[in-house]
């Protein structure tokens, strides 16, 4: 396995990472099961193709639009779909994940800017785009001497943007923002009940979701070099699902654990071969059984005794000695 | 007249296949309150049941069709019983029956592609006559997939409307725990509609390679169940009947106008009425209870 | 209906929830018909009646989870519902426009309640089920949640005091109601009676002016009810709120509550002093049934 290889698989985990966070907050902390964020993986890709090659702009401009766009679609698909009972959503995201994949299969379209040609062209998808999504930036660049180069290629590296995200993630659940969706998730009257706007939870959910695969699906266009429709099946939805909920609902370290083992899996598994998503599936029925909350069950590894022991927190001592009686039952 | 004849009753055709998958989804929607991802695959494995019946086994037509019921029904409740009912038992938020569901639809299809194969399989030709009616012909099979749907329909609604396993079922959709609190048997009630709902789907999976190929991911055709059991009103069953025979015919239509929009038109559909009514033709708006 | 609207300014400032001939149809079916009372602050107000007569169907168009057919109901001065026919003053008034706030808007202003049948955020901890609904004591944004740390600008800080703030408001709910012990632990696995602990605890966490508890006593022995009324009217006392009660608990309800108001079949049956009910014949006949039927369900 030559270093290329694993690069390869390590740039894959971590904008899979990203789309994988946005569904865990959707699914893992709010509960709302999606079908469709292929579909905004697929549009943030494009957008992001678009605002590269047709308008030049740079890189992480085009990863910030693609989000946004994205975003903007995920609220419009919220609006409508989060105040009514029942699988409404679930469905919806069906739909919406579809119709923007088939959408970009029948777009015939070009446009000139600049005295370049644009071309959109259907199922045949988009070439030579150019590959600008590297692990952790261009550090050969430091011993030429360009440095400007290197910071431009290390700030936009995948694993720096996916850093700053799981940061961010972590410690927006862990605030009364992400509470919110928790308490959404655990039982949405109790949330109205008290006093929690749980469209509003929602909603934020939905817009989080659909903005990191967004800049995910930018990322993957500038990682593969080329775009088609059919990359974005509904299938890539449910393996993303997977992930989450392998790593366990509710987790950002779950998420983490799951995208890394189930992105490296597959090359471990290839002897295996038709057999992998059978087990894939089969694992998620037993998951769902005996461990719904998945590896991490919930917790993160902040929770974990061995993380405690080796950085000894500053929290104070919590229990008072006399009523320390049913804490761990 | 003769061209838009033929859509028509291609279309109706198509519905009834939908009519068929949605009715199941519908039913385990009503009582169980959750969507039924997992119907998909047992749509697929009738339709393989009735390939292989057909081709290796050499069963006639009617024997076959029998069997695709008998596989996918026994199938659809053997996934309730170890897929939900663990599930059920230690009352599980609605979100882990889909993941499961999910789960169980990613087992079976990729189960089916590992053991045998992914490639399409054409089903025999069994019906290649058509007749004339009135200046118009008609083929056989499509006058064949119409008439099983209607009849497995009326089955269905009769089952539901006039027997006593119905009216527990009818009971059940309004409220299960009430309806178990009055005696009535919840694990009959659902191991019934898994039953009825797999049945049905055996049959359309049949029809479904009748008509076109067998292939581990036409499962996805259910995705269109949904769209139409949406558009008729979720949870509704005769709104499931008619929504599904609207969007065929429909579909067909558009198709006949631009293939390529197809499946976008059915999607589109789906939006539109999310956003104009999304209770559907048929749906009742309910208030939940606190 | 506007804001200004919302607001009577000639309300009695004494009052904190006012129900005006409020109705609720299902269909055909009449849940809660013409029913009328007023609460005044500081007061403990019971909810009491056969089962079925309509209570949680109150509770729930007081707390906007159902809409209201006909009536208004008035919180604080203000209209959180009305249906599309209003009496007043003995006259009606049929072209009324129907007005629901949304229940969250409800409740934020200044109410929360617990629920017969317990609803807590099940696999969340103790001390995360109090902290969630506190939330309203804090108004940092998503990105102020992003900076963790004292020093900076006071508008990049919020998060840190706040969330301090969040804190001992739990600590603080959590020791009064005795489970501060229990904390860590994931509130499905707690005995049922600190469940309900918890639940009041966590309606508590929203700093209302009126608390409506759902048969708070349901399930609980002699002495767990006893303790339980004490606490009701500490808590009243230590936080300056109003009560509305529901219970089936008797002994409770005439001992803790200032005022009773008896309900059958969804209409209003009796209102008054627990002296006053007790004394009522039509009560009594209403909870024992006739002479001849003294085993009815109370």
């Amino acid at each position: 396995m030559s270093w290329y290889y694993i690069e390869g698989i390590l740039i894959q985990s971590c904008y899979t990472l990203l789309i994988v966070l946005g569904l865990s907050i959707l699914t893992g902390y709010t509960g709302m099961f999606s079908f469709g964020h292929a579909g905004f993986v697929c549009i943030g890709a494009y957008i992001a193709v678009i605002c590269t090659m047709s308008f030049g702009l740079p890189y992480l401009a085009a990863l910030l639009i693609a989000g946004l766009v994205a975003m903007a679609l995920g609220a419009l698909l919220g609006k409508i779909t989060l105040n009514l009972k029942g699988d409404y959503f679930c469905i919806a995201t069906l739909g919406v994940g579809e119709a923007i994949r088939l959408i970009f299969n029948n777009l015939q379209l070009s446009w000139t800017v600049n005295g370049k040609e644009f071309v959109l062209d259907g199922a045949k998808g988009i070439a030579s785009i150019p590959l600008k999504t590297t692990l952790w930036g261009d550090w050969r660049a430091l011993f030429r001497g360009e440095i400007g180069t290197f910071f431009s290629s290390f700030f936009s590296s995948s694993l720096l943007i996916v850093i700053i995200f799981v940061a961010a993630t972590a410690l927006l659940m862990n605030s009364k923002h992400g509470r919110s969706m928790l308490a959404v998730r655990e039982d949405e009257l109790a949330a109205q009940m008290s006093g929690i706007n749980t469209f509003r939870s929602k909603m934020l959910a939905m817009c989080m979701s659909a903005l990191y695969a967004g800049i995910a699906g930018g990322m993957l266009a500038h990682y593969f070099g080329y775009l088609q429709p059919k990359m974005f099946m509904m299938v890539k939805s449910t393996e993303y699902t997977i992930m989450v909920i392998f790593g366990g609902m509710g987790s950002i370290t779950g998420a983490v654990l799951g995208t890394v083992l189930l992105c490296a899996l597959p090359e471990l598994l290839r002897a295996v071969g038709d057999w992998r998503l059978v087990m894939y599936g089969l694992a998620v029925i037993i998951i769902m059984i005996v461990r719904p909350r998945g590896l991490m069950g919930g917790k993160e590894i902040t929770d974990l005794k061995i993380f405690r022991a080796l950085f000894a927190t500053k929290k104070k001592p919590t229990l008072p000695a006399e009523d320390g009686g049913g804490a761990d039952s | 007249m003769q061209y838009f004849l033929q859509q028509l009753v291609n279309g109706i055709c198509l519905g009834g296949m939908y009519a068929l998958m949605s009715v199941g989804y519908s039913l385990v929607y009503s009582i169980m309150n959750f969507s039924n991802f997992a119907h998909g695959g047992v749509i697929m494995v009738g339709a393989y049941v009735g390939y292989f019946t057909l081709t290796a086994l050499g069963c006639p037509f009617f024997v076959s069709f029998l069997l695709c019921g008998v596989g996918s029904g026994l199938l659809a409740v053997i996934i309730e019983r170890l897929v939900y009912s663990p599930l059920r038992k230690r009352h599980a938020p609605s979100l882990y029956f889909i993941i499961s569901a999910m789960g169980a639809s990613i087992f079976l299809e990729n189960f089916v592609i590992a053991a045998i194969d992914g490639t399409p399989r054409n089903f025999p030709t069994l019906f290649s006559n058509s007749i004339n009616i009135g200046g118009i012909s008609l083929g056989v099979d499509s006058l064949m997939m119409i008439v099983v749907s209607v009849v497995a329909l009326l089955i269905l609604m009769f089952i539901i409307q006039k027997t006593k396993v119905g009216l527990a079922i009818r009971a059940c959709s309004y409220s299960e725990k009430a309806s178990t609190l009055m005696g009535i048997n919840g694990d009959l009630v659902i191991f019934t509609i898994f039953l009825m709902g797999g049945v049905l789907a055996g049959f359309a999976g049949m029809l479904y390679g009748m008509r076109f190929i067998v292939r581990p991911t036409i499962g996805q055709v259910t995705n269109k169940s949904f769209v139409a059991a949406v558009f008729g009103g979720l949870g509704s069953l005769p709104g499931a009947i008619v929504g599904s025979v609207l969007l065929g015919v429909m579909e067909i239509f558009v198709a006949s106008f631009n293939s390529n929009l197809r499946d976008l038109f059915v999607y589109g559909l789906l939006i539109l009425v999310l956003v104009v009514k999304p209770s559907g033709l048929m749906g009742k708006v309910v208030e939940d209870k606190a | 209906m506007s804001k200004e609207q919302m607001v009577f300014k000639n309300h009695d400032p004494n009052v904190i929830l006012e129900l005006w001939h409020v109705t609720k149809r299902f269909g055909g079916l009449t849940a809660v018909g013409d029913v009328s009372f007023q609460i005044k602050k500081g007061e403990i107000y019971a909810l009491i009646g056969p089962n079925g007569a309509g209570k949680t169907t109150i509770f729930n168009l007081i707390t906007g989870v159902y809409a209201i057919t006909e009536g208004r109901i008035i919180f604080d001065g203000r209209c959180i519902g009305q249906g599309s026919d209003i009496i007043k003053d003995d006259a009606r008034e049929t072209d009324v426009t129907p007005f629901q706030l949304k229940p969250h808007a409800i409740m934020s202003q200044g109410m929360a309640r617990t629920f017969q049948n317990i609803r807590l955020f099940k696999s969340e901890t103790v001390y995360n089920n109090v902290l969630t609904a506190c939330h309203a004591m804090a108004d940092y944004n998503i990105f102020q949640s992003l900076w963790r740390f004292k020093a900076g600008p006071k508008w990049l800080t919020k998060y840190a005091h706040q969330e301090e703030e969040l804190r001992a408001r739990t600590e603080e709910l959590l020791k009064l109601m005795g489970i501060w012990q229990y904390k860590d632990m994931v509130a499905v696995n707690l005995p049922y009676g600190q469940q309900r602990r918890l639940e009041i605890a966590r309606a508590l966490a929203t700093n209302p002016k009126l608390l409506l508890l759902d048969e708070p006593a349901a399930g609980m022995n002699p002495e767990e009810t006893l303790a339980l009324m004490e606490m009701i009217r500490e808590i009243r006392n230590k936080f300056d709120l109003s009560v509305l009660i529901i219970e089936h608990h008797m002994d409770l309800v005439m001992n803790v509550s200032d005022r009773i108001f008896v309900l059958n079949f969804g209409k209003p049956l009796a209102e008054g002093t627990p002296a006053e009910i007790q004394k009522n014949p039509e009560v009594i006949e209403a909870y024992l049934g006739k002479e001849d039927d003294v085993d009815g369900d109370a």
